[in-house]
């Protein structure tokens, strides 16, 4: 009796175990079947590189780069405001801040990252884009800017937590030699802590823009979702999550706008994918070398 | 008579409420070793710490009476402890070269004071290696990262780290107990070596190695200096009867 109770817990924990695996080979395999079936009617190079996005034009045009570029700008808008803050406000956190002021920052990060992207983007939508409207003297506040600073928002958190773990990876030994030398905090910092907790820094970063790429409402609701390929900020962008998002419901099942929804899905789980890759990557680099 | 570089006077240490230092009047001659003996949470190792006043870094921490280094009180509010802990450099119990270089390491004091230019570092990195005698191991690798080196290695390296900011007070704090006794044996050495330019004092929970390389022994117990005198006086003829018990391993 005991030995088939036993056989069954095994047995259930396996399954559960590899149960995500599987839930990841099914939902890979799924945008697969789905996407690839674009390509029996339009060319990979057309679909990926094609200047224009009009799915219900007859014949409909299929190219994704203003929606590739969409996402790239607000990416790399949203990394440019959010690495310097969350690198500062990491290390303020795990370096310099008194443990109680410590222990409130580290809730209030905790919090952020706790606000469903929805609210974040409503709230950019009523504060921060007519703002943005009028300090630029713009026809519109629904651009990449806006987007990029929303998302900055949501970036933070990942950022500060995971270089914050990585900070205090560092072991205390390092700051005592080096402050028992003369230096001073900063120069500890700087010149110490910083690099030997690189390798936990980039994975943060990393991180946080995997974040960011796969990010859909706040996007969405703020960046103006014109698909047009962005010339600057102060352009309304759409992104390719918000084009899933607002298209898969109004699609035919069979199209080829249909497939080609899916078919972007493949491109940003590919870029997702990469992005995890470099951060898991230099995560364990560090570990393989002390 | 030696002079006296190092002179504590009616200190008290507290950690919050515990007081871990009472009342201690020591003198430590220059240019020689002085042990710190005593069983373990007897204060030595917060002693070692008052003279480079790391213990700041702990919170909660209380000095009171005077450490004069070279005749200067370095508990004034007008201390640079910038200064002082160049002069008074530290080694720990766990090697700890920073995760860089070997030659980024010696550099590393000379650039953070900003005493040396950039052309003079590979002289003193030269002239600090070879005085902890690694010069001859490393000169070909010094570019390699310091924690790729042996736990003695290491270990000199920490040393040769200080010489580099030309330190003249040298603080070890078990400087050996991670380290194995052949290794232990040529760091102290190094220390016999050392000790014709470089004050050391050092702390050890090891009577042998107290015995075999310090000249004064100062004995802690609960935090009160019980006894200091010349090494071989201690180990002979020790005045006081916790001494004596302490040493012959009656007790410790």
């Amino acid at each position: 009796m005991r030995k088939y109770y036993e056989f069954v817990v095994e047995g259930l924990i396996f399954i559960s175990g590899i149960a995500s695996i599987i839930f990841v080979l099914l939902i890979f395999i799924f945008l697969l079947k789905e996407g690839l079936m674009l390509f029996r009617q339009v060319g990979v190079f057309e679909f990926l590189f094609g200047e224009h996005w009009y799915p219900i034009s007859e014949p409909p045009r299929l190219g994704i780069l203003p929606l590739i570029l969409g996402s790239l700008w607000v990416t790399f808008g949203a990394t440019v405001i959010s690495v310097p803050i969350g690198v500062a406000c990491a290390i303020y956190i795990g370096e310099i801040a008194p443990g109680w002021l410590r222990e409130i920052l580290k809730a209030g990060v905790e919090l952020l990252a706790a606000i469903p992207s929805i609210v974040l983007g409503f709230i950019g939508l009523v504060t921060l884009v007519p703002l943005v409207k009028k300090i630029f003297h713009l026809p519109t506040g629904l651009t990449a800017l806006s987007g990029s600073i929303m998302l900055a928002f949501m970036a933070m958190p990942t950022i500060v937590s995971i270089m914050e773990d990585a900070l205090n990876a560092v072991p205390r030994g390092y700051r005592e030699g080096s402050v028992a030398m003369g230096a001073t905090k900063w120069q500890t910092i700087r010149r110490i802590v910083l690099p030997s907790a690189s390798s936990g820094i980039i994975a943060a970063v990393m991180l946080g823009i995997g974040r960011v790429i796969g990010e859909t409402m706040a996007v969405m609701m703020i960046t103006g979702n014109a698909a047009m390929i962005p010339k600057s900020f102060f352009q309304p962008v759409r992104t390719m999550t918000a084009t899933i998002a607002a298209e898969m419901g109004e699609t035919v099942q069979g199209s080829d706008h249909y497939f080609a929804l899916f078919a972007i899905g493949i491109v940003l789980f590919a870029i997702t994918f990469v992005v995890n890759l470099f951060a898991d990557m230099s995560l364990h680099q560090k570990q393989a070398r002390v | 008579m030696v002079d006296q570089k190092i002179q504590i006077k009616h200190l008290d240490f507290y950690y919050g409420k515990f007081q871990a230092l009472k009342e201690v009047n020591l003198s430590i001659p220059e240019r020689e070793i002085t042990a710190i003996i005593g069983p373990s949470g007897c204060g030595k190792s917060t002693l070692l710490r008052c003279l480079n006043r790391m213990n700041d870094l702990v919170s909660g921490a209380k000095v009171e009476g005077e450490v004069l280094i070279d005749g200067e009180d370095i508990y004034q509010p007008s201390t640079d402890l910038v200064r002082l802990r160049k002069k008074v450099g530290m080694v720990f119990q766990r090697p700890n070269p920073f995760p860089i270089s070997i030659f980024d390491n010696i550099a590393y004091g000379p650039s953070i004071h900003r005493f040396a230019a950039k052309k003079e570092l590979p002289g003193i990195v030269e002239k600090s290696l070879e005085a902890v005698g690694l010069w001859d191991a490393l000169k070909g690798r010094l570019s390699e990262h310091a924690l790729a080196l042996s736990g003695e290695q290491q270990q000199r390296l920490c040393i040769a780290r200080l010489l580099a900011v030309e330190a003249d007070i040298l603080l070890m704090d078990e400087p050996c107990s991670a380290l194995d006794p052949i290794a232990t044996e040529r760091i102290e050495e190094l220390m016999r070596k050392l000790q014709k330019n470089y004050t050391i004092v050092i702390v050890t929970h090891n009577m042998q190695q107290a015995a075999r390389v310090s000249s004064r022994v100062a004995y802690f117990y609960l935090g009160e200096l019980i006894e200091f005198g010349s090494t071989q006086r201690i180990f002979t003829t020790p005045l006081r009867q916790e001494t004596e018990d302490y040493i012959t391993g009656r007790f410790g």
